[in-house]
């Protein structure tokens, strides 16, 4: 079973409490009807579908309820990090500098 | 089968050297969101709304645990629900939040006995040692999402919803026979 580290209860916890919420950092389009439906298509459903780290989000739906933001190995499953939603995305190269 | 919850009155339920499992008696419970200042809802409630997840207080009859970041559950006597409700709408103008009566949603089965902890263990995949006396939090107890309120060592209330009780009484009725069956 994975650990799972909650930014908000600062707890690292079982999976089974938390719910996978798809990849992270992808806005919204502000006026949806001012975008076209290529574009549209492009935000609803194509996701990046990484090897290696992917910036997705995380939900502790049972336990605090909130939404959060990680950084996951897809090939090795390690979370290299987690933060809170809305704050800026990590660097890279300062998360998996320690794994080389 | 599902039985219905009425089925279960307050009072212990299951048994033996190894622990206990009970039914709680029917409370008030309240679901509490808020965000802000949070002073005038502790004016009006009676007691500080702890920021820390898993923290409780207690004051009076009213126990309260916080749950997230702006969420509250609160316990009190079923006499006290409504001057509860009055008294968190009384500041709703000035400081809104959202009060939810949950009493009919969940029932409380009261857990103890030397190996209570360990019956815990059955169903939930958390270190029940990282819920310190005192506090609880909510998490997820086979398949169902509870809040446990640890009282003491080997004591705890779990809160789970009405439709899962049967469910997972089932689970705690067999783990109390199946711990005191164990030859230590
Ligand atoms: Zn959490």
């Amino acid at each position: 079973m994975l650990l799972i580290h909650c930014p908000y209860c600062n707890e690292t916890l079982p999976e089974v409490e938390f719910a996978y919420a798809s990849e992270a950092h992808i806005a919204r389009p502000a006026k949806p009807s001012d975008v076209s439906d290529e574009d549209w298509a492009e935000f609803l459903f194509m996701r990046s579908n990484v090897k290696g780290p992917l910036y997705e989000r995380w939900r502790h739906i049972h336990g605090c309820g909130r939404f959060f933001n990680a950084v996951r190995d897809t090939v090795t499953d390690k979370f290299l990090t987690t933060y809170k939603a809305g704050d800026p995305r990590p660097d890279l190269s300062s998360l998996t500098e320690g794994l080389k | 089968m599902t039985a219905p919850i009425s089925s279960f009155t307050p009072g212990v339920l299951a048994h033996s050297d190894a622990a206990r499992v009970g039914f709680a008696p029917r409370c008030a419970r309240f679901s509490l969101r808020a965000r802000g200042d949070l002073a005038p809802l502790e004016a009006a409630l009676g007691l500080s709304l702890p920021t820390r997840i898993g923290q409780r207080v207690t004051a009076g009859e009213r126990q309260l645990l916080c749950l997230g970041p702006d969420e509250w559950v609160l316990h009190a006597p079923e006499r006290d629900g409504a001057a509860i409700t009055a008294a968190c709408a009384g500041v709703y103008a000035d400081h809104p939040h959202s009060l939810v009566d949950i009493s009919g949603r969940e029932v409380s089965f009261v857990i103890d006995g030397p190996r209570g902890a360990e019956l815990l263990t059955l169903g939930c995949a958390r270190d029940l040692d990282s819920i310190a006396v005192g506090e609880g939090r909510r998490t997820l107890f086979d398949g169902a999402t509870v809040i446990l309120w640890r009282d003491g060592d080997t004591s705890f209330r779990l809160d789970c919803w009405n439709s899962f009780a049967t469910h997972l009484f089932h689970l705690l009725d067999t783990g109390v026979r199946e711990l005191a069956a164990e030859s230590l």
